[in-house]
């Protein structure tokens, strides 16, 4: 009975030494507002490390760094824009993962639209096309007398 | 004939792009601070901590910034190259050692050579962040007014200092 009792108490204790240090690692949670804000932007930024995931999503140590540098920010007050502007300025337009629509990226933008349009386009081509064959292409009278026969088995 | 022609020209387009980008590398961001005042910074020296280092001390030379850290591979890869070129004197190498102990950094120095004029300690990696860097080693060369004129992503190679750094480095310090 005893021992029971001591190995719960030392599984509880465990359990509380546990809880506390899981409160310990993040001790910038205080400011919910700043939290939502570093939220927000981490996964409107891309890792740099590896590229195809968000800061958010990313173990990288750079996008921790990163991510603690922009958590300061946000706590300084500084709005979205500002912390972006800061990023692009040292990483350039790839550390976003929306790229600003620019001379630069409208191929980007706009390339998808462009070749649906040129699809659209042909398709359309396409089928005037056929449908003008259809109509221009009357059965001559030895296919008409054929159909005929045909039909009147 | 005709007909068959256009998607076949279509088809050889996106060929020669996929080409193309078989010999790209995904990795190299280019760097928007090229052409900007490379950012400032005091930071402990590497040799002697109490005291700071500072860019401004290069201001009227042309001169190389090299982050790099003792745990990290590449870094070790470059490291000969850059001990044979400060030998020659041609350009002053500094260093920018990038979230490193400094223990383990002396101790790499002391190992393989030395071929910094100083080093500034980056414990922290903010002033890495400071300069765009996403991986080491990375190498800025800064021009006599402070500005960044080049920057090398990955380790510096023997091609990469004969056909950009060094004739770059020499048109820079004849400005």
């Amino acid at each position: 009975m005893l021992k029971k009792l001591i190995s719960l108490l030392a599984v509880g204790l465990l359990i509380c030494s546990l809880s506390i240090g899981a409160q310990e690692a993040r001790p910038m949670q205080d400011n919910a507002a700043v939290e939502v804000q570093v939220q927000r932007l981490a996964s409107q930024l891309r890792c740099l490390v590896c590229q195809n995931q968000t800061l958010a999503d990313s173990h990288a140590e750079l996008a921790q760094d990163l991510v603690q540098e922009i958590r300061e920010m946000a706590a300084k007050g500084m709005t979205d824009k500002e912390i972006i502007d800061y990023l692009v300025a040292r990483y350039g337009d790839f550390v976003r993962y929306r790229p600003p629509l620019k001379a630069s990226t409208v191929l980007l933008w706009l390339g998808p639209f462009a070749l649906l349009l040129a699809g659209g386009f042909g398709l359309f081509i396409q089928i005037r096309r056929r449908q003008a064959m259809v109509v221009d292409a009357p059965l001559t009278e030895e296919e008409v007398r054929k159909v005929r026969e045909l039909l009147n088995k | 004939m005709k007909r068959a022609l256009l998607p076949l020209i279509i088809f050889l387009v996106v060929v020669g792009f996929l080409f193309k980008g078989l010999f790209l590398d995904p990795r190299e961001v280019p760097s928007p601070l090229v052409g900007k005042p490379a950012p400032q910074f005091s930071l402990p020296r590497l040799d002697s901590p109490d005291t700071k280092i500072s860019p401004k001390e290069m201001l009227g030379k042309v001169w190389l910034f090299n982050a790099w850290a003792s745990w990290c591979p590449a870094c070790k890869d470059e490291h000969p190259l850059l001990v044979e070129l400060s030998k020659t004197g041609f350009v002053p190498i500094i260093g920018l050692d990038y979230k490193d102990t400094n223990q383990e950094a002396q101790q790499w120095l002391d190992q393989a050579g030395n071929p910094y004029a100083a080093n500034a300690v980056d414990a922290d990696g903010r002033v890495g962040i400071n300069y765009g860097v996403y991986g080491v080693p990375e190498t800025y060369v800064i021009d006599k007014t402070g500005m960044i004129a080049y920057k090398q992503i990955g380790p510096i190679t023997m091609e990469a200092l004969r056909d950009k750094i060094i004739p770059l480095v020499k048109k820079l310090q004849a400005q």
